[in-house]
């Protein structure tokens, strides 16, 4: 029967790979030198195993033999004969990127750099050299010394099992059926030691048997069929026609003589006892693993479903559909009963979320790798402390998170934490710590950049948010204000800044890629007792809450997250300032107003101000009051992006489809704000 | 027809010999470790468990330890799904009490053929 095992090569490579985070993981928690964490070694080995075994069975025999070397040395720091070196360990990350790339080079039919593949080859078999000989010697399948086939017209099989022999669910008789079909099959039983029914335990084999096979099997054929029950029984296999009628030659070395009675012979007796020693150890070793698991697991595997995207799309999809239907049909009248459709909505639209949300983990398990490697290139002494990576997150957003995140960490190890020296001086453990923690609150979902180093250096970017006109000589600021410089795209990339505060580059590129999943960033940070950056995202990008307004004949949608309130402009609150446009005193502060109307060219809007109403809008710390005609209903909308449908438009987030069947446009504040900014 | 137990941590090769022997017209369970296979195989009977060694949560030479200690799966045939050619492995899951092992990596027919040979 052909079976094409070609469907489960994805899934192969999808579990290797995660296969190969577990690795990474594991082996960035060993302490070298110190005893040998048994669970955490285990987990490593078997994560190699399994991608072993997998690209043996999927033909990729390249990176079988790779990590049999791998395997094999964690093989001999799990049972002890190895030690756990820093250079051990080394070797071994660098061999799990290199299997990463082997993998990925197999999925893609690409090329490797081989000798890359070969000098970590090497190294891994000078370290396995080193210490034990023998384990190396495993590294290829040893083709078991076979003596030279023997020409013979059959075979003479003389199997005597031992009592327990069905205990392993073996059965003579399976064996000789697997026999006959090698050959004719003489079959003479030996029912000799047959006890008494009195003494006969039912469960144990008291007969032998004397066996003829005729034909030309190759004797490793014959073999074969006894493989598995080598120690439970007396064998000898002989060939027939060199050993015609000679009952003495069938007795050579291999064979003992038929057991007196239902003791098997002292040497089996013992090897029994020995085996049960080393069960008993392994049990020991087990127990203690599974106490290490209680207490020192931070990460519960949960049990889960792959789902291509383009499936939790359609879903996607249907429930933006659907929303767009239940509006519709509201619009047909007051009195249709809708709690029934609304439920339906929720429902699907929990599932739809759930399907797309992907635990913060994904995006942190790369950290500790890249503070391990910098820390060790800086010479600083790191850990990182990560908490709350179960938390979950829309995919889209964990795509975008990534770099902001390597971008605000690289920070923290570069310029935020001392050397160890420096923080000695400062009467501060060697050791600097970095913080990761996401955490889910009031709907948003809030990730935490740590660090216990310097702080920012608020002199510096006061004098030079001073030089740069940015600030004003003379008024008093608040540290967050000062702080919030280093989002400014002019200070954060004067390379000064970066020097004396120790942050700066392409912090607001930061801060625009967070802004751009509909996040926002703060900082706080003492000096001499560290940074912390503090990044808010929203649960999910697909649906939002939304307000919609009318302006002229259009309406638009601005999400209901960014609202403050909405006031009635009364006659002379507005002052017109040369330079900064219309400026409403809103609660004691000058609010700025943008006339949308005006910047989106709509025909028949309100454009007196004291006929229309303003709405009051926050972003990034900043507001605006935005003027249009009339407020509507409140809803929840679909985001069906504008860029992929048609282009991107300034000001706007995305389209929705309306009850009515009208497009909307949903407004993107930020980009409002930013706008306004500009224009000033 | 046969009512399989087949025991893998890995998803692929839990697949793999699943399918296979799916193909072969046998019934099939799945588990992902030993703790949950002992759970299954104590649910409903089999006819054959086929269980790899190293797997989390308990690993297959407890599983088979803890299997023939059920009187159900006294003779029952058990084969490890092993990666180890050398004798020392292969013995491992012998000591505890499995039938025999078939050695990764394998292809469907050498699976089947060996399926077969215990499959009274």
């Amino acid at each position: 029967m052909a079976i094409d095992i070609g469907q489960f090569v994805q899934t192969f490579f999808e579990e290797s790979f995660e296969g190969l985070d577990v690795m990474e993981a594991g082996l960035l928690a060993l302490q070298p030198g110190a005893a040998a964490d048994l669970e955490q070694i285990n987990t490593i080995f078997r994560a190699a195993h399994s991608i072993k075994g997998g690209s043996g069975t999927f033909g990729f025999q390249d990176v079988t033999r790779f990590t049999h070397l791998m395997e094999t040395l964690l093989d001999g720091m799990r049972e002890g004969r190895m030690s756990v070196t820093g250079e051990a360990v080394n070797t071994l990350l660098e061999s799990v990127d290199c299997l990463r790339e082997m993998l990925v080079a197999a999925r893609e039919n690409a090329q490797i750099d081989d000798a890359r593949v070969q000098e970590l080859r090497e190294r891994l078999t000078q370290l396995l050299e080193r210490k034990d000989t023998a384990s190396a010697g495993e590294s290829e399948p040893a083709a078991a010394a076979a003596p030279p086939p023997v020409q013979a017209s059959g075979w003479r099989i003389a199997f005597r099992p031992h009592p327990q022999l069905m205990h392993s669910g073996n059965d003579p008789v399976r064996m000789f059926r697997e026999l006959a079909e090698l050959g004719e099959l003489a079959v003479r039983l030996d029912a000799s030691q047959l006890p008494r029914l009195a003494e006969l335990k039912p469960e144990d084999c008291y007969l032998a048997w004397e066996l003829e096979l005729l034909g030309a099997a190759p004797r490793e054929a014959v073999a074969d069929v006894f493989a598995w029950v080598e120690g439970d029984c007396e064998l000898s296999i002989e060939p027939l026609a060199e050993a015609p009628a000679a009952p003495a030659e069938v007795a050579d070395s291999t064979a003992k003589p038929p057991p007196a009675g239902p003791a098997a012979g002292p040497a089996t007796g013992e090897e029994g006892g020995q085996q049960g020693e080393l069960l008993l150890e392994r049990r020991k070793g087990e127990d203690r693993r599974r106490g290490d698991r209680r207490t020192s697991m931070t990460s519960v595997d949960s049990g889960s479903i792959r789902v291509g995207i383009d499936k939790v799309d359609a879903v996607i999809n249907l429930v933006g559909e659907l929303v767009t239907t239940q509006s519709m049909l509201s619009a047909l009248g007051e009195d249709f009963d809708m709690s029934r459709i609304d439920k339906l909505h929720e429902a699907l639209d929990q599932l739809d979320r759930n399907t797309r949300m992907l635990p913060v983990s994904s995006v942190f398990s790369r950290f500790p790798r890249m503070v391990h490697d910098i820390s060790g290139k800086l010479g600083k002494q790191i850990e990182l402390r990560i908490n709350g990576e179960q938390t979950e997150l829309d995919k889209t957003v964990i795509e975008k998170i990534g770099d902001p995140l390597v971008h605000l960490i690289r920070n923290s190890l570069d310029h935020g934490l001392e050397t160890p020296d420096e923080r000695a001086r400062a009467d501060k453990p060697e050791t600097g710590v970095i913080t990761l923690d996401a955490y889910h609150k009031s709907g948003s979902i809030f990730i935490e950049v740590g660090d216990d180093g310097r702080g920012l250096n608020r002199e510096a970017l006061l004098r030079k948010g001073l030089d740069n006109g940015l600030l004003r000589a003379g008024e008093d600021y608040s540290d967050e204000q000062i702080y919030e410089l280093i989002f400014h795209p002019g200070l954060s990339t004067a390379k000064q800044i970066s020097d004396v505060s120790g942050r700066g580059v392409g912090m607001d590129v930061v801060r625009r890629n967070i802004q751009d999943v509909g996040g926002s960033i703060q900082i706080a940070s003492r000096p001499g007792k560290g940074t912390r950056i503090t990044i808010c995202l929203p649960l999910t990008l697909a649906i939002l809450d939304g307000q919609l307004v009318s302006i002229g004949q259009d309406c638009y949608i601005i999400p209901l997250l960014s609202i403050i309130e909405s006031v009635q402009i009364r006659a002379g609150e507005v002052n017109r300032i040369p330079g900064r446009g219309e400026i409403l005193r809103f609660r004691g502060q000058p609010l700025p107003i943008l006339r949308l109307y005006e910047m989106f060219g709509a025909e028949g809007a309100v454009t007196d101000l004291e006929k229309g109403l303003l709405v009051v809008v926050e972003a990034d710390g900043r507001q605006v009051g935005l003027f249009v005609d009339d407020l509507q209903g409140q809803q929840q909308v679909s985001i069906k992006s504008l860029e992929k449908n048609f282009r991107r438009v300034a000001g706007v987030a995305g389209a929705t489809i309306l009850g009515d069947g009208r497009v909307g446009l949903i407004l993107d504040i930020s980009g409002l704000i930013r706008t306004n900014n500009a224009a000033i | 027809m046969a009512k399989i137990l087949v025991v893998d941590d890995s998803a692929s090769m839990r697949q793999m010999v699943e399918f296979t022997l799916k193909e072969a017209g046998h019934q099939v369970m799945v588990a992902e470790d030993g703790q949950a296979a002992l759970g299954l195989a104590k649910g409903s009977g089999a006819d054959l468990v086929i269980t790899d060694v190293n797997m989390p949560n308990m690993d297959g030479i407890t599983l088979i330890r803890e299997l023939r200690n059920l009187p159900t799966y006294k003779f029952t045939p058990i084969l490890t799904l092993t990666t180890e050619s050398t004798t020392e492995k292969k013995m491992e899951g012998k000591d505890a009490g499995a039938t025999g092992w078939i050695v990764k990596p394998f292809n469907p027919e050498k699976l089947l053929a060996t399926v077969n040979k215990v499959l009274g």
